[in-house]
C-alpha cells in the first residue's frame, strides 16, 4: 500500500476504513446468499400479490355487493396498517391456529409482502378495469360471455396498458419491503448485511454494498416504470 | 361472566399496564411521524424545486438524490442513520424516514409544478409578472391542488414505516407492543395485542386516507382546476 494512503486517517480508521472493506469482501458470500433469498421472496411474493391483486380488483368492480365489500375491507385493512404488524401477526398466528405446523420465515415473508402488495395491486387493477367503458362490459355480456370470460378476454387485455406502469412501481416497492423480514430473522439481504455488520461493527461498507444491491434490483424496474408511463401518456 | 372476565385475554385487556405501554408507544410513533413529515416537507420542497429549476448542477444533484433514495429500502436508511451516523434511536428513525420521504415529496412537488403548461408561464411573464409573482399567482395555485392529496396520503406511509424503528430499538408503538407481547406470553394474548395495535394504526391511517380522498374530490372540482 503506498505510504500516502497509510497516512490518511479516514482510510485507516472510522466507519469506512479499508480493513473494514477487506473484511466485507472476504465474506461477501454471506451477502450474496442474502440477496438470493431477497430475490426469491420478492419474486414469489410478486406472484402472490399479482394473483391476489387481480382477484381483489375484479371483486371490487363486481356488480354484487358482497364481493365488493370484502375487497374494500381487504384493501383498507392492508393499506392502512404497517406491513411489519402483518408479518408479526402471521408469525404468531399460524403456530396458534395450527400448533406444531412449522412454517419457514421465508414463507411468512412471501405471504406478508404478497398480501400487503396484493391490496395495492388490487386498487391498480380496479382503476384499470374502471377505465374501460361500461359499454364494453355490456357488449361482451350481451354476446354471451360470462362475467369471468368478459374480464379475461375483453376488459383485462385493454386495461393492461393503464395498469402496467403502477404495477412495475409496486414491484419496486415490494422488493424494498421484503427487507422487513430482516426484523424476524428472515435471512434476506438486509438481515445478512445487518448481522454481518453487527458482528464486527463493519456497518459503513456493508450498508453501502447492501444498498447498492437493492438499488441494482430496483433501478431497472424504476426506469421501466417511467418508460411505460411515457408510453401510456403518448397513447 | 366471571369465567369470561378471567380468560387470559380479558385479564390483559383490563390491565392498565397495557394501555400505558401502548399509549407511550403511540406518542413516540406520532412524534417520529410528525417530525419526519415536517422535515420531509422542507427537504422535499427544496429538492423538488432544484429538480424543477432545470439549472445544470442543482437539478442533477436533485435527480441523483431522488433516483438513489427511491430505490433503497426505508429500513436501510434508518439503520444507516443509527449505526453509521450514530444518532439516538428516535432521531435515527426520524432522519431515515426524512431522507426517504423528502425524495417522494420532491417528486410530488415536481409533478405538480410540471402539470402547469409552459404556456401559462410564458403568458404570465409576458404580462410583466416577475418569476416569484408568476409562481405565486399563476403556477402554484393549480399545482398545489394536485400536490396536496398526494402529500397527505404520503403521511400514511410515514406512519406505517415508522414501525421500522423497532429494528433499532426505538420504543414506538410496534416495539412497545412486541415488548408487551413478551410480558403477556400466552399466544391468544400475543395475537390480541397485535390486533389492538393494528386497530390503532388503522384508525389513524384510515382517517388520513379518508381526508386525502375527500381533498382529492373536493380540490379537483374547485378553483384552479381549469385546464388541468
Amino acid at each position: 500500500m503506498p505510504a500516502f494512503i497509510e497516512n490518511i486517517a479516514f482510510l485507516q480508521e472510522g466507519p469506512f476504513a479499508i480493513p473494514r472493506w477487506e473484511a466485507l469482501f472476504t465474506n461477501i458470500d454471506v451477502i450474496w446468499q442474502g440477496a438470493l433469498v431477497t430475490l426469491l421472496v420478492a419474486s414469489l411474493g410478486l406472484v402472490l400479490a399479482l394473483v391476489l391483486g387481480t382477484v381483489i380488483g375484479v371483486m371490487s368492480t363486481s356488480h354484487w355487493k358482497i364481493p365488493r365489500a370484502i375487497a374494500r375491507v381487504y384493501v383498507e385493512f392492508f393499506q392502512n396498517t404497517p406491513l411489519l404488524i402483518q408479518v408479526f401477526m402471521l408469525y404468531n398466528a399460524i403456530p396458534l391456529l395450527y400448533p406444531g405446523l412449522f412454517i419457514p420465515v421465508i414463507v411468512i415473508g412471501i405471504m406478508g409482502v404478497g398480501m400487503y402488495h396484493g391490496a395495492y395491486i388490487g386498487e391498480v387493477v380496479r382503476a384499470g378495469i374502471q377505465s374501460i367503458g361500461r359499454g364494453q362490459l355490456e357488449a361482451a355480456l350481451s354476446q354471451g360471455f360470462s362475467y369471468i370470460g368478459t374480464m379475461r378476454y375483453v376488459i383485462i387485455p385493454q386495461a393492461m396498458r393503464i395498469v402496467l406502469p403502477p404495477l412495475t412501481n409496486q414491484a419496486v416497492n415490494l422488493i424494498k419491503n421484503t427487507s422487513v423480514i430482516a426484523i424476524i430473522a428472515g435471512g434476506d439481504l438486509m438481515y445478512a448485511g445487518d448481522s454481518f455488520a453487527g458482528r464486527y461493527g463493519h456497518y459503513g461498507p456493508t450498508y453501502v454494498v447492501v444498498g447498492l444491491i437493492y438499488f441494482m434490483m430496483c433501478f431497472p424496474l424504476a426506469v421501466l416504470t417511467r418508460r411505460l408511463e411515457d408510453r401510456t401518456r403518448a397513447a | 361472566m366471571d369465567a369470561f372476565m378471567n380468560t387470559p385475554v380479558m385479564q390483559m385487556l383490563t390491565d392498565p399496564v397495557l394501555y400505558i405501554g401502548l399509549g407511550l408507544g403511540l406518542s413516540l410513533t406520532l412524534q417520529i411521524a410528525a417530525l419526519s413529515i415536517f422535515f420531509s416537507f422542507i427537504g422535499g420542497t427544496i429538492i423538488g424545486s432544484m429538480r424543477y429549476s432545470g439549472l445544470p448542477v442543482l437539478s442533477q444533484i436533485a435527480t441523483t438524490y431522488i433516483e438513489v433514495i427511491r430505490n433503497l429500502p426505508t429500513l436501510l436508511l434508518i439503520l444507516v442513520s443509527y449505526f453509521v451516523l450514530g444518532l439516538p434511536a428516535m432521531w435515527a428513525a426520524t432522519i431515515g424516514l426524512t431522507i426517504y420521504t423528502s425524495a417522494i415529496i420532491a417528486e410530488i412537488i415536481r409533478g405538480g409544478l410540471n402539470s402547469v403548461p409552459e404556456g401559462q408561464w410564458e403568458a404570465a411573464r409576458s404580462q410583466g409578472f416577475s418569476f416569484l409573482q408568476s409562481m405565486r399567482h399563476i403556477v402554484l395555485p393549480p399545482s398545489v391542488v394536485k400536490m396536496i392529496p398526494a402529500i397527505v396520503s404520503q403521511f400514511v406511509t410515514v406512519i406505517k414505516d415508522s414501525s421500522f424503528a423497532m429494528a433499532i430499538g426505538a420504543y414506538e408503538l410496534m416495539f412497545k407492543g412486541t415488548i408487551l407481547a413478551a410480558k403477556y406470553w400466552k399466544p391468544s394474548q400475543i395475537i390480541t395485542i397485535y390486533v389492538v395495535i393494528s386497530l390503532v394504526y388503522f384508525a389513524i391511517n384510515f382517517t388520513i386516507s379518508m381526508i386525502a380522498r375527500r381533498l382529492q374530490t373536493k380540490l379537483s372540482v374547485g378553483r384552479g382546476s381549469i385546464g388541468s
